[in-house]
């Protein structure tokens, strides 16, 4: 087990990649701590998946290193480097059984048998596969099949970190939040450097301890739930995460002061920085917005019930601003004002947070 | 299951097919069942003859003959083409001009009819002006196909090979194209050698298709008439006479409709009889 090191590692999937869009991957640096669990969150398409099949070895990127710990990995192929994947579609061995299935990686490495027996068992005990290890793999369900596929990876013992591609798209709603928490449970009992990818953020917060947030090919945040939440560094990360996401809000600044309808909005962060000809976007949670006595003047369009809370869609103007409200929260009906919480208010420029060290 | 809507007037669009299976398969099929069991000696008038002509047939050495020769063939030829085949479709390239380049030279023999492939492959292996043939010969081999029964038999495998390897071939390619990537992926990450990949996710993944190449390769070749027909007659000798070839020249040649008759029920249900084995013994395995 080791630290995993990104050093500027860039892919394209084209001969000779000419524009920016050529880039599957553009320049990613990136720290994994040894025992951690981290998510790498991000929609369709914005590379997730690249990075980490050039993670376990299966793609070469086309500049870059990766280091597990000090050792530079970069030309090892993927049996050659200790790591464990999970796939999106479970991928079991049909004519094995579980235990043959659980015991091909130590086989495959020339394992005796009498140690093979050991891991496998120990490892299906951990897994709750226990009873079915002389059963046909082929005939265990799909959270079943996973679970296999995860156990391939555990039973090897030298395994430096175990990523998992999307596990839960083939897996019935009602046994993805069981399947969930064993994971989270079987990070806390061995402590293995885990990496989950997925498009799904409720997923990504509940499992990861770190999340790292990907948009067309870069990195734009790495941060705590919490962090990801409340202080995201660009708009993407607000209007990804949240349900709804973030209000983003054209705005002006003059003199250092942001204005929205006219109106100043004072924000958490300074607005002096902005230079001109530059887009300036005021990016407030709907969870921070309130409704006042003054404020910027909106219209109700529409309440939408989500369980324990209300989604209200307001507009000024053409700009649409959501306000989340409990359940039993008066609604004003048609004309009203709104108040941002200045503590969670923020300037954006070009996307990212202003006044932001990046 | 719930209370389905059975409507009974689809029976209907069955109707069509089954007038035509009716009129050129089983009542073609009732007239042989019907010579099977009559003796006639022209005229148009027929006697009844109970099982005789079945018990002769059962009997006979000569039927025994063809049929060993014809067993010895459909064994030679499956035991060559299922491997070459998938051996074939697991070298083609997966994508790109070549695959497609591949597809298209693949299918060429399959194309090409029965009679010409024979007609092919006589003129190619005659000894004094065929390419094949000739080059034996210059080689040093003593190569004659119409006077060794070596030689005949060696040539008509060949043909069989030459014509209908490709099927199998593009039968196993499309089953390894249904393979996901992932399966490679978790293969390569679990440190299996290509043979392990070859034996517990290709081939498990391409044994429906497999089922149906020897199916359709045991019924084809357990059936085959015309390429040996051209190729050989069924000599030297009787030395390459299949069964088909024995059928048409009792049926044909010597005009004994009682005997063929009896001989191809015999032989259609051996067919029967082989194909559902075979069809057993592939799937048996998925039952368990």
């Amino acid at each position: 087990m080791a630290r995993i090191r990104l050093e500027e590692l860039r892919h394209s999937y084209l001969a000779s990649p000419a524009h920016d869009a050529d880039w599957a991957l553009k320049k990613v640096d990136l720290q994994w701590n040894d025992g951690g669990a981290y998510a790498l969150l991000g929609p369709s398409g914005c590379g997730k998946t690249t990075l980490l099949n050039i993670v376990s070895g299966l793609l070469r990127p086309t500049a870059g290193r990766i280091r597990f710990g000090e050792e530079d990995v970069t030309d090892r192929p993927a049996d050659h480097r200790n790591i464990a994947q999970v796939f999106q579609f479970p991928v079991v061995y049909d004519t094995m059984s579980v235990y043959d299935n659980l015991a091909f990686p130590l086989r495959n490495r020339g394992t005796p048998e009498a140690q093979v027996d050991a891991r496998v068992r120990e490892i299906a005990a951990l897994l709750d596969l226990g009873a079915m290890l002389p059963q046909r793999a082929a005939g265990l369900t799909a959270d079943g099949k996973q679970k296999i596929s995860l156990g391939r990876g555990l039973v090897r013992s030298d395994v430096n970190v175990i990523m998992f591609d999307e596990p839960l798209t083939v897996i019935d709603p009602h046994l993805k939040w069981r399947l969930r928490s064993k994971l989270k449970e079987l990070h806390q009992r061995i402590g293995m450097t885990m990496i989950y990818v997925t498009h799904d953020q409720t997923e990504a917060m509940t499992f990861a301890e770190r999340v790292v947030v990907m948009h067309e090919g870069a990195v734009v945040q790495v941060g705590t739930p919490v962090e990801l939440f409340e202080r995201p560094r660009h708009t993407f990360v607000g209007h990804f995460i949240g349900s709804p996401g973030m209000n983003i809000l054209p705005c002006e600044v003059d003199n250092g002061v942001a204005r929205f309808a006219g109106l100043p909005v004072p924000t958490a962060n300074p607005a002096g920085g902005a230079a001109r000809g530059s887009r300036t976007e005021i990016g407030v949670r709907p969870e921070f917005v309130r409704f006042a006595e003054r404020g910027i003047p909106v219209r109700v369009v529409r309440v939408s019930d989500a369980g324990r809370h209300q989604v209200v869609e307001t507009r000024h103007a053409d700009t649409v601003i959501r306000v989340l409200l409990d359940e039993h929260d008066a609604v004003p009906s048609e004309h009203a004002h709104l108040s941002f919480d200045p503590a969670f208010t923020r300037l954006y420029v070009d996307g990212w947070l202003a006044g932001d060290a990046a | 299951m719930s209370a389905k809507t059975v409507n009974h007037r689809a029976w209907w669009l069955v109707l069509p097919v089954v007038l035509l299976v009716g009129f050129n398969a089983v009542v073609p099929l009732m007239t042989v069942v019907n010579y099977s069991v009559q003796e006639t000696f022209g005229n148009n008038r027929f006697f009844f003859e109970g099982v005789k002509w079945f018990d002769s047939v059962v009997h006979s050495a000569r039927f025994h003959d063809a049929l060993k020769r014809q067993m010895l063939f459909t064994a030679i030829i499956l035991a060559i083409e299922i491997p070459l085949g998938v051996a074939v479709a697991l070298a083609m390239p997966r994508k790109g001009v070549w695959a497609s380049v591949c597809l298209v030279l693949m299918s060429m023999p399959l194309l090409i009819p029965w009679n010409v492939v024979g007609a092919m492959w006589n003129i190619f292996a005659l000894p004094d002006i065929g390419l094949l043939g000739w080059t034996l010969n210059k080689l040093g081999f003593d190569y004659n196909y119409t006077r060794q029964p070596f030689a005949a038999w060696a040539t008509l495998i060949a043909m069989d090979v030459w014509h209908w390897t490709s099927l199998v071939a593009l039968l196993a390619y499309a089953g390894l194209s249904a393979i996901p990537d992932a399966y490679y992926q978790a293969a390569k990450i679990d440190g299996a050698s290509s043979w392990a990949v070859f034996r517990h996710v290709q081939l498990p993944k391409m044994k429906h298709v497999l089922t149906i190449a020897v199916l359709l390769r045991f019924m084809d070749s357990f059936m085959i008439y015309t390429e040996p027909v051209v190729l050989t007659g069924g000599g030297p000798g009787n030395s390459t006479t299949l069964l088909s070839i024995d059928l048409v020249k009792i049926a044909l040649g010597q005009f004994d409709l009682g005997p063929a008759a009896a001989m191809s029920l015999i032989y259609f249900l051996i067919i029967l009889l082989l194909s559902w084995m075979f069809y057993r013994v592939i799937t048996l395995d998925e039952e368990q």
